[in-house]
């Protein structure tokens, strides 16, 4: 199972499409090392900047409707590529979270009060998180503050998780 | 209580309901390009697995970059077309035989209705024009489809959509689309299935339809699907002749598949299809959309006529019709992109890539190419497209360019103005 705790990376906006999280472009790339190299490239954000921002982060935080637009599972890949397991947002588009579990990674929704609360507290500090798979709790914490978040995975994105992803369930199950 | 056609799918497909509301179901057709693909070629052969669950399920096609633009796209290529003459897979469309994927497939009568259909490419909305459930997943759900023939999916709800009335002359499918996802949002639809209904779907070809349920996803959907009826039976007759002795035995068989009177749907919205007008996106998303007749005076360097939204022969006559006999902008460079080689013969046999290339459209093979910015017209920094491509994401057609999406009516009238206008001064 894979490390989904570290520091975070706040996204602050809705509908990061997969074109931001990896162009086209890149499509071509077959190394992952690569295709990590240009994660989040295009994204526009006040505030962001990819060349200093996602180096030494372990965790995303986001809003709305993370992950829309192509299919392409070279955004989780690029993701991982650069020591990054886990998304949280509001919501995700249904391919990009389907992509992330079956990566073995997660794409776990928080409700928009939690997630306000951590943009609000968090996003202007150095933050860490902890992620308990098997509690299944969040433990965000700064040098001053700590706040515990419970998430929720079904019984079925568990598995999936601990075996390492879809091709390893599907290929003792079916 | 009566179902809706997600649902009929999902009963008769299932091979396994791992928890409440999750189904694993059997597939009958995976899709496949060079995209998507190699990855899972690639890790089935890492892993000692390299076999496919049925070769005649398997439909593969060179069409994102075509032919080849350089040596890691040729690569790409090689991998998909060695993988499909090892596993005799008989349906690998190469290059001179390829067009786009969601063209392509329809068009060779690889869709049916009641069919589950799973490609690594998002726009596999499309084949729910057929009514069928046919889902975009990545890579993984393509290997694990690929080596058992099996893909999981949570139950979607539906809403359905339901459109009364007409489109009004220079009013077409894609901007009934795009005013479908300025009203629900990017993110409106998602983990829901669309259902299109109502007198302006049933009016329409499958043509029409594909471009609807086409960009379903851009709404944030599962599948986008339409009920199958005679249209659906009479686009299909080649290919299932000699599995009916008559249309109606199609039809009633297809009609399995049709959603109850009283089947449950998440939400159901209603439009007047007159209140519909030629509409362009305007900012990076498919939901910000706008009357064409709202925008300023907005200078445009490339019009772009293609892709699995709007690159069919209907698509081309319209166009065309708007062009003829006459010559695009001096600012504008024109690039048309018939979807498949069928489309591309049928257009020269009507006079229209004539049309296009006395107008001054560079006419290029079938590809995806610009649509996604890999090849084919890819914009400088700065420059502005009208597309009738699926998707306006900031840098999408190339760094630092802006693309409106729009009808092919639309965009031949723009290329011919040089600025974003609709197609009302040209028709007739």
């Amino acid at each position: 199972m894979k490390r989904f705790s570290g520091e975070v990376l706040f996204l602050d906006r809705n509908d990061i499409n997969t074109d931001e999280i990896i162009p086209a472009k890149y499509l071509t790339e077959i190394t992952r090392e690569i295709l990590g190299s240009h994660l989040l490239e295009d994204l526009v954000l006040e505030g962001f900047d990819p060349a200093v921002d996602i180096d030494g982060k372990g965790v995303i935080v986001s809003r709305d409707n993370f992950g829309c637009g192509s299919s392409r599972e070279h955004a989780p890949w690029a993701i991982e590529a650069r020591g990054i397991n886990i998304v949280i947002a509001t919501s995700f588009s249904r391919i990009f979270r389907q992509n992330m579990l079956n990566c073995g990674m997660l794409a776990v929704e928080v409700s928009p009060e939690e997630c306000e609360y951590l943009f609000s507290h968090f996003s202007d500090k150095r933050v860490n998180l902890k992620t308990n798979a098997d509690t299944l709790n969040f433990i965000f914490s700064t040098d001053t503050e700590e706040v515990e978040i419970p998430f929720y995975l079904t019984q079925f994105e568990k598995d999936l998780i601990k075996v390492g992803g879809w091709v390893e369930y599907a290929d003792a199950a079916y | 209580m009566g179902q809706t056609t997600a649902q009929k799918i999902f009963q008769s497909h299932q091979v396994d309901q791992p928890e409440p509301g999750r189904y694993v179901l059997k597939l009958d057709a995976v899709f496949c390009h060079e995209i998507t693909t190699p990855g899972a070629i690639l890790d089935l052969e890492a892993r000692n697995k390299d076999r496919v669950f049925d070769p005649s399920k398997i439909k593969a096609v060179i069409d994102h970059v075509s032919p080849a633009k350089d040596s890691k796209t040729a690569m790409q290529g090689k991998i998909l077309r060695d993988w499909a003459r090892r596993h005799r897979i008989k349906n690998f469309f190469d290059v001179g035989r390829n067009g786009v994927c969601h063209a392509l497939f329809p068009e060779k009568g690889f869709v049916r209705p009641g069919f589950t259909i799973i490609m690594g490419d998002s726009h596999t909305c499309t084949h729910g024009a057929f009514g069928a459930f046919a889902a975009g997943v990545g890579t993984t759900d393509l290997e694990v489809g690929i080596l058992k023939g099996v893909c999981v999916f949570r139950e979607p709800s539906t809403m359905k959509i339901e459109v009364q009335g007409e489109l009004k002359p220079g009013v077409y499918a894609k901007d009934l689309i795009l005013h479908i996802i300025g009203t629900i949002g990017v993110g409106g639809a998602t983990d829901k299935v669309l259902e299109f209904h109502g007198d302006v779907i049933d009016a329409m070809t499958m043509e029409s339809r594909m471009t609807l349920s086409n960009m379903a996803v851009e709404a944030g959907a599962t599948s986008g699907i339409c009920m199958p009826d005679r249209t659906t039976v009479e686009y299909l007759w080649p290919f299932i002749k000699s599995d009916y002795s008559t249309p109606e035995e199609a039809l009633e068989d297809f009609g399995r598949y049709r959603s109850d009177p009283d089947a449950e749907y998440s939400d159901v919205i209603t439009m007047d299809a007159r209140e519909v007008v030629p509409l362009s996106t305007f900012g990076y998303k498919p939901d910000q959309v706008k009357p064409i007749a709202d925008f300023p005076e907005t200078r445009i360097d490339q019009v772009y006529i293609g892709s699995c939204t709007n690159g069919r022969l209907e698509d081309l006559r319209v166009a065309a019709h708007v062009l003829k006999g006459r010559r695009i902008a001096s600012t504008v460079r024109g690039i048309l992109s018939p979807a498949t080689p069928e489309v591309y013969r049928q257009a020269l046999k009507e006079g229209l890539i004539e049309i296009f290339m006395d107008a001054g459209f560079c006419v290029t093979n079938p590809t995806c190419g610009a649509c996604l910015g890999m090849s084919n017209g890819v914009l400088a920094e700065g420059e502005v497209c009208a597309s009738t491509t699926n998707r306006n994401f900031n840098g999408r057609m190339g760094k630092g360019g802006m693309v409106h999406l729009m009808s092919p009516a639309s965009a031949a009238a723009t290329a011919l103005a040089g600025h974003i206008t609709n197609s009302f001064l040209y028709a007739g």
